[in-house]
Parts: C-alpha cells; sequence; structure tokens
C-alpha cells in the first residue's frame, strides 16, 4: 500500500504542537490519549463508509442507522446480562462484554445485508437517487428503533473494571479510552493485513481503483460488492456500540449524529482509503480534545478548519484511493 | 390564466381542483378555520410552500442535491430577527435586516456554488452538509448575537401587529415569489437547467457553461429561501435554531419535495400542505388508533402519534423508488391515460 | 474465432456502432485502424462486454457471447487492454502480475518469458505501479494479459504516445504473442500496424469498410490513402 508517511507525519506534528500549549505534559498525555481514543471510535464507525464508496461507488447517508442499530443490540444484551458487567473482576466484564460486541457486529451486519439488497442495489449507478434513498432509509430506520426499544434514552454503563481512571504519573488515563484505543488498533492491523496481504484485500484495492478492469480480468466483482457493504456496515455496529459505552447512552439519533463528524473523516482521508479514514480519524479526534480544552468556544468548528485546511493542501484528501 | 402560470398549467383536473382549494383554503382560512392553531398551520403551508418550490428549483429542475437550504431559510429568519431585536421593530430596520441576510446569502451561496459545483454530486451533497451543521453550531454559539438555542423573540412593527394583516403579507408574498418562481423554470434558462439535469455532458457539449448555471440555479434557490426565513419570522415573531436551522427541517423539506413531486413546483404547493396538515393533525388521528390497538405487539408503537416520520419516511423511500414525479406526478400521469 | 454479425452499440442518445461485420482468424494478429472517433475502442469493450451491444451477435469459438457479463467473457480467455492501459496504480507491479493470475501464483515459466520480454517489469517488480514510466506501464497492462494463458488479445492502442525505441521493443513483444495466441489490434500507427499485421480491418462511421489480409493493403497505395487518408510515406 501506500508509502507516503507525509501524512502520518501529521498526526506527531499536531500532538507535538499541542505540548508547549498545554500548561503540564500529564494534561497532555491525558489529552493525547483522549483524542487518540476518540479518533479509535470514529474510525470503526467511519472506514466501513470510506471503503464502500470507493469500491462501490455508493454513498450509503444511511451508514448512521448502522452505528445506532449496533449500539441498540449490544444493550439489549448487555442489559440481559446485566451481572456480568457489574462485576469485580475483568474477566467477567469480558466475557458480558463479548457477546454484547457480538450482538452488535452481527445485527448491523444482517441489516447491511437487507439494505445492500433492497435498498441500494435498485439504485446503483445514480447518485442523487443513493443520496435520497438512503437519507429515507435512515429515517426509516431511526424511526423503527423507537417501535422496537422504545422513544427512551439507554442508560449503558461501562463495565465495573474499566471504568475509572488509572495513573500514569501525574496524569489520570481513562481505562475505557485505553481499551478503546487497543479496539481500535486491532481492527486497523486486522483490516490492514486484510487489504495488504490476501487476495481478498488485493482485490478490493484494484476494486477500488478500477471496477472495470478488475471485471475485465475475470473476477465477479458484484458479489463482492455485498460482502464489503456487510462488513462496513458490522463494523459500524462495533464502532456504535464502542460509542455508546463511552458516552454511557444509547440513543436513536446518535447514528445520524456522527454522520457530520464522519463525512468530515473520510473527506479528509480521501475517498476509499483505509488508512487516510485512520488518519483522518485520529487527527480529527486529537484536534477534537486539544480545542476541546484550550479554546472550547472552537471546539465544535474546528473539524470543518481541519477538513479545509487539509483540502487546501490536498485537494482531494490525505489518500485519495478511488478513481472517482 | 396561462400567462400568469407563464405557461405551465397543472394538466390535470384533478390537480387544478387541489390547487384551487388549497389556494382558497389559505385566503379564507381566518374565517373557515377559526382558531390561533389553524392560523399557525395555515401560514406555515405558506411559508413551506415558497420554501419547497425553492428547493425544488434545485433538486427538482437542477438535480443539484444540497444540505445547506436550511441554513438560507435561517439567515433569513435571523436577519428580521436581529434587526428587530437589536435596532428596534420599525419598517427600515426590518429592510435593513432583510438585506442584509439576502446579501450574505448571496455571497455564501456564490462560493459554495463556484467552489464546490465543480465537484461530484456526492461531494457537494456533503461539503453542503458540514457548511450548515458549521453555521448551526456559530448560530448556537454565538449567542449574544443569535440568541444562541433559546433563539431571538422580537416584536414587530404596528401594522404587522395585527395577525391578520402579517398572515395575508406572508402569504401575498409566498404567493408572489412563488409565481416568479414558476416564471423562472419556464423560461430559457429554466430549460436549459433541466438540460443540466438530463445529461451535463451532453449541455456541455452544446455550449453552456454548466458551473455557471449550476452555481446561478443555487443563488436563485438561495435568496428565496431567504425570504421565506424572513417570513416565517414575521410570523412566529421568533427565530430559533429548532425553527430554522435544524436538520430535522432539511428532512421535512426533502420529504415535501419527493412526495409532493420533484420537478414541478406544483409538487411544493400539494407536498408542503400535506406535510404540514399531517404534522399538525395527523397524529391525532395515529393517537387513537395507537390507543385502539393497545395490546397488540408492536402495533401500537408502530402507531404511535410520535412515529408518523416513520410513515412519511416509507411514503418517501417509495416515492423515490417508483413515484419520482410525486403527486403531482402520479395525477397527471392519469390524465394522460 | 471471433465472428461479429451486425453489430450495433448505442451509448446514451449516440449510435457508434452501425452494424459491425468481421471477423478475427485464429492465430493470427488482426489490427484494426481508423481515423478518430470511427469506433474502434466501442468495438473492443462491446466484444469485452463492458458495452452492450444493442442489435447483432458476436460469437468466439461458436459461443454466443454477447449477451454474457464482464467476467464471463474474461473467464473465457479473452484478455483486454485497454487505451488507457488499465494498471493499478497503487498495486506494485508483482501485485498487479497476482491479480492477473486468477488459477494462483503465475506460472514460474511464463514469468520468466515475461521478463525477457520486458526486463523492466522483473527490475521494478516491487515498485508501485503507479511510479512506472509510460512505456512500463503499457508493458506491464501487456504482461498481465500473458501472464496466463489465453486464447484472444484485445488490446487498444499500444504505442500510444510511446517513443521509437520502445515501440521497436513492443514489435518485438507482438511479434513473440502472435505464435501463441490471437491477437486483435487497434492502432493508429500505420507503420506498426503493416509490421505485424496478418489480417486487417478498417473502421470509419462504426462500419467495416475493408477488411483483408495485410499484405495486400500494404501493396496498394491509392487503397490507403482513400481509406487511412494518408500514404505510407507520410505516416511515420
Amino acid at each position: 500500500m501506500n508509502r507516503d508517511w507525509l501524512p502520518l507525519v501529521l498526526i506527531l506534528v499536531l500532538a507535538a504542537a499541542a505540548l508547549p500549549l498545554v500548561p503540564s505534559s500529564s494534561t497532555w498525555l491525558t489529552l493525547t490519549v483522549a483524542g487518540l481514543a476518540m479518533g479509535m471510535m470514529i474510525f470503526m464507525m467511519a472506514s466501513g463508509l470510506t471503503l464502500v464508496f470507493g469500491l462501490m461507488d455508493v454513498m450509503n447517508f444511511a451508514h448512521g442507522a448502522f452505528i445506532s442499530v449496533g449500539a441498540y443490540a449490544a444493550a439489549s444484551v448487555l442489559i440481559a446480562l446485566k451481572g456480568g458487567m457489574q462485576a469485580p473482576s475483568l474477566a467477567e466484564n469480558l466475557m458480558a462484554m463479548a457477546p454484547a460486541l457480538a450482538a452488535a457486529v452481527a445485527v448491523a451486519g444482517v441489516l447491511g445485508w437487507i439494505f445492500e439488497r433492497v435498498v441500494i442495489r435498485p439504485v446503483y449507478g445514480d447518485h442523487l437517487k443513493q443520496i435520497l434513498v438512503t437519507m429515507g432509509g435512515l429515517i426509516v430506520v431511526e424511526q423503527l428503533i423507537h417501535v422496537v426499544w422504545g422513544p427512551d434514552l439507554i442508560p449503558l454503563p461501562k463495565p465495573a473494571t474499566i471504568s475509572g481512571s488509572v495513573l500514569i504519573g501525574d496524569a489520570a488515563i481513562e481505562r475505557y479510552r485505553i481499551l478503546a484505543v487497543i479496539v481500535g488498533l486491532t481492527v486497523f492491523a486486522a483490516m490492514w493485513l486484510l487489504l495488504g496481504r490476501t487476495r481478498l484485500g488485493l482485490l478490493i484495492r484494484a476494486g477500488v481503483e478500477n471496477t472495470e478492469m478488475v471485471e475485465s480480468l475475470g473476477y465477479r466483482v458484484r458479489r463482492l460488492f455485498v460482502g464489503v457493504f456487510v462488513a462496513g456496515s458490522a463494523l459500524a455496529g462495533l464502532g456504535g456500540v464502542m460509542w455508546a459505552m463511552y458516552q454511557e447512552s444509547v440513543t436513536a439519533g446518535m447514528g445520524m449524529q456522527m454522520m457530520v463528524v464522519i463525512f468530515i473523516v473520510i473527506i479528509i482521508g480521501g475517498l476509499g482509503s483505509i488508512g487516510g479514514c485512520f488518519v483522518g480519524a485520529l487527527l480529527v479526534g486529537l484536534m477534537a480534545n486539544y480545542i476541546g480544552y484550550l479554546a472550547p468556544k472552537l471546539a465544535l468548528g474546528s473539524n470543518i478548519l481541519l477538513m479545509v485546511l487539509i483540502l487546501l493542501w490536498r485537494p482531494r484528501g490525505l489518500y485519495p484511493a478511488s478513481k472517482a | 390564466m396561462t400567462r400568469f402560470l407563464s405557461g405551465d398549467l397543472p394538466r390535470s383536473r384533478v390537480l387544478a381542483t387541489l390547487l384551487i382549494v388549497i389556494c382558497i383554503g389559505l385566503v379564507a382560512a381566518p374565517f373557515v378555520f377559526p382558531g390561533a392553531r389553524s392560523l399557525n398551520v395555515a401560514a406555515k403551508v405558506a411559508v413551506f410552500v415558497l420554501l419547497v418550490a425553492s428547493y425544488d428549483l434545485l433538486l427538482g429542475y437542477t438535480g443539484i442535491v444540497s444540505f445547506a437550504h436550511t441554513m438560507f431559510f435561517g439567515i433569513g429568519g435571523y436577519g428580521i430577527a436581529i434587526a428587530a431585536a437589536k435596532l428596534g421593530p420599525a419598517w427600515g430596520n426590518l429592510a435593513l435586516g432583510f438585506i442584509a441576510s439576502l446579501a450574505l446569502t448571496l455571497a455564501i451561496a456564490l462560493v459554495i456554488g463556484l467552489l464546490s459545483l465543480r465537484v461530484r454530486t456526492i461531494f457537494f451533497a456533503m461539503i453542503t452538509l458540514a457548511v450548515a451543521s458549521f453555521f448551526q453550531i456559530l448560530a448556537s454559539q454565538l449567542s449574544d448575537f443569535t440568541g444562541g438555542e433559546d433563539g431571538i423573540n422580537f416584536r414587530l412593527p404596528a401594522l404587522l401587529q395585527d395577525r391578520l394583516a402579517c398572515y395575508y403579507l406572508v402569504l401575498a408574498a409566498s404567493a408572489a415569489l412563488f409565481l416568479c418562481l414558476l416564471r423562472i423554470v419556464n423560461s430559457p434558462f429554466g430549460r436549459v437547467l433541466q438540460s443540466i439535469r438530463e445529461n451535463e455532458f451532453r449541455a456541455e457539449a452544446l455550449g453552456y457553461r454548466t458551473v455557471i448555471y449550476r452555481t446561478a440555479a443555487n443563488c436563485l434557490s438561495a435568496l428565496f429561501a431567504t425570504v421565506a426565513g424572513a417570513l416565517y419570522a414575521l410570523w412566529l415573531r421568533y427565530t430559533g435554531p429548532d425553527t430554522t436551522l435544524s436538520f430535522a427541517i432539511m428532512i421535512d423539506l426533502l420529504l415535501m419535495v419527493v412526495i409532493g413531486g420533484m420537478g414541478t413546483l406544483y409538487g411544493a404547493v400539494i407536498g408542503a400542505t400535506v406535510f404540514v396538515i399531517a404534522q399538525n393533525y395527523l397524529q391525532d388521528l395515529m393517537k387513537i388508533a395507537s390507543d385502539a390497538t393497545s395490546g397488540m405487539a408492536l402495533l401500537p408503537n408502530l402507531l404511535h402519534p410520535d412515529r408518523w416520520l416513520l410513515w412519511l419516511g416509507v411514503l418517501f423511500v417509495v416515492c423515490v423508488y417508483w413515484f419520482p414525479t410525486g403527486i403531482v406526478g402520479k395525477l397527471r400521469a392519469r390524465r394522460a391515460r | 474465432m471471433l465472428d461479429l454479425k451486425g453489430v450495433n452499440t448505442h451509448i446514451s442518445q449516440y449510435h457508434i456502432l452501425q452494424g459491425v461485420d468481421f471477423a478475427v482468424p485464429e492465430n493470427r494478429l488482426t489490427m484494426l485502424l481508423g481515423r478518430n472517433g470511427a469506433g474502434k475502442t466501442t468495438c473492443l469493450r462491446t466484444i469485452m462486454g463492458l458495452w452492450r451491444a444493442s442489435a447483432g451477435t458476436i460469437r468466439f469459438d461458436g459461443r454466443d457471447i454477447h449477451k454474457l457479463d464482464t467476467p464471463d467473457i474474461a473467464r473465457l480467455g479473452i484478455a483486454y487492454v485497454p487505451e488507457n492501459m488499465g494498471i493499478f496504480a497503487g498495486l506494485t507491479v508483482r501485485e498487479n502480475l497476482l491479480l492477473a493470475a486468477r488459477g494462483g501464483a503465475p506460472d514460474e515459466k511464463r514469468l520468466e518469458r515475461i521478463f525477457t520480454l520486458f526486463p523492466a517489469m522483473k527490475k521494478f517488480l516491487d515498485g508501485a505501479a503507479g511510479n512506472l514510466s509510460g512505456g512500463q506501464k503499457q508493458m506491464l497492462a501487456i504482461s498481465r494479459a500473458i501472464v496466463e494463458p489465453r486464447r484472444l488479445l484485445l488490446v487498444d492502442e499500444p504505442t500510444k504516445g510511446l517513443a521509437p525505441a520502445i515501440i521497436a521493443a513492443m514489435i518485438e513483444a507482438f511479434r513473440e504473442l502472435k505464435k501463441e495466441t490471437t491477437l486483435l489490434v487497434v492502432e493508429q500507427n500505420f507503420s506498426f500496424a503493416r509490421s505485424l499485421g496478418d489480417s486487417v480491418a478498417v473502421m470509419d462511421s462504426g462500419r467495416i469498410v475493408h477488411a483483408g489480409a495485410m499484405r495486400d493493403l500494404v501493396a496498394d497505395e491509392t487503397l490507403q490513402q482513400r481509406l487511412l487518408g494518408l500514404s505510407l510515406e507520410a505516416h511515420q
């Protein structure tokens, strides 16, 4: 894959630039870990969308639905396994979390499969209709969440042993954030290996660049589409549940709320690039946390400013992968 | 009559009847449907007809999806509100606020248009979403200026304090501007827009600088939306993020324009009327149905009045797939048979 | 081996191919010539299934292929080298070749063959394909097409924009390829065409206006002038 390291350096530059601005290095450490954790969760939520767009040329505005549904599915499982989450042992906590995460991934994946067949397939190639139909789908799914799970917010406390903070020197680092970073890195590493070392990954990377040529080489790329869409939806579900636990609550609108940030991240990263999405997500996460501390009024708008700056430097994003 | 409607007749007896009924309904509303609530509904219909029509110019006629429309709606509202609140409820100040909001809209629409219309549909949609979101954040953060989350309440000049006078001003302005839009889409300019929507490549090959036309459409549509925003502010005597800038309103717009019928302008009239009435009265119906089916699994949830958006969403999706020309298109097709 | 009868192709409202009839004989190199816009690329793309023929039939080895999807057409042993070469710039040269070898890792002997024909491929094997020069990209495109045995190669303007030295290498490569497979090559460069082509077909305005043996066309300057608007001396 790309050996262009410059955007990665950006992350280090951003972190380094924040250091002198922040009063103490322990605060800096806390903020940085917070930023990285946020970035990892956003990456999980966004990666599916950018890959689907790069490969299938479909912009699924309903992507937020998978985020919400994944979180709700996990919440249902966790409510059933309440004991495990509150237990004081890490093993029990993880044993309760694992099926919840699995549920998030599975339910979001299945919804993705249905979505691809029923909603997306009839509108391949027509971008205008895609935008309209997927927006409609988002509304419908959000409403259906209310139908199935009720209109109220569902609280989702973190597992007992992964809440609170651990002290590293003077800095208080939240345990959950460390978990988020671990999960995020694992997901990224898995995707990196899949895309870089397997034949399937080769197909996807080539397909993102030039679907027609891959077909001319004899591969039935359409079949690949469904798989990638489902995988992307499943990942969104995972990101959703991680994010919901971070916020300690699940709401039907959470997916939709994330859509703007997700769009910003994938535009920054370059549509179709997983590496770009990763770097973009980390930059956005770090930026939000640094600015949130230094100049809270600017925090919400800082993402958009970051996007504008990066587009001025590289108009097609950090790693433009798709020929689009 | 034909010249009055710029040559764009309803072309369907049912549609013409509906339009006439709606017009009469709106004009006679204060007398036929007395009460503050129904007058409110009527005023909202009037404003949204204009707003949806301006969006149809962009989406239906030029084929551009933009999520920034509510931003321009909001700019119109805030222009009036800020002028009235900070400078005082005089006609001169209102005019100042109005012109300032139009100027701001034009500037932003031009910038968005020229910068982003060179990119593909999807990229443009995402960027308008980001810009609108940024504006929303700005409006809630600059609370000294914009009243933040609470919005701005203000008083109107004496003439407009009479609800009836205010209502007829809003209605007349909306109607006049609607006819204006009708004129625009039926002009040579409007026809070029449609040909760009059909096949941009071909239009470009025929010598039309599509970027210019699309930017013009973007600007016009934004300006009309701003006027609609100003009218709405005058009626409500209030402007705030939830009445103008929220994403929910953007979605409502999409629903109205698609269900009414994209690319028809009359679709805006039908769509806005159907939607606003549903929003206010359908929920009562649904409550009755929901209570009647309580006890059955899921059904009361599906019919719960808060879920009216679910059904409109389904209708929306159905329309995009099978009836892209919406209600108006269906009615016209019937006539052709 | 390949037979087109009455093939029509429409692209939106444009009627590009207006009844194309010709045959590509087996184990020969057929040149498809014609002016810009005559429909040569459309012809290749229609054969490959990238654009659907609106009328007519295309038969390959006796099978109707005009209704098949591109991947299925490719699996019958047809390889396509498009005008823009279609190489995957973000992948390495090795990965490009690997992808083209549907049956798994490419056969060692065939790879050696490719490296002999195109030494640059070995040299840049693990470099990004996007960093190759124009000529090297073209070589990669052709290498990809032959990394596994194919029955038919469709090549669109292989010498476009290439330096004369590289064209000479290309000619050598094609001479080798002629020995083992059938080729249909679209070209504008007549000198390249005449040195390699066994048969020739000339297109104009979406139709075949001449078909026959290359040597007959080479011998007949008046015919060349009429068909291609140029004489042998004037063009390269």
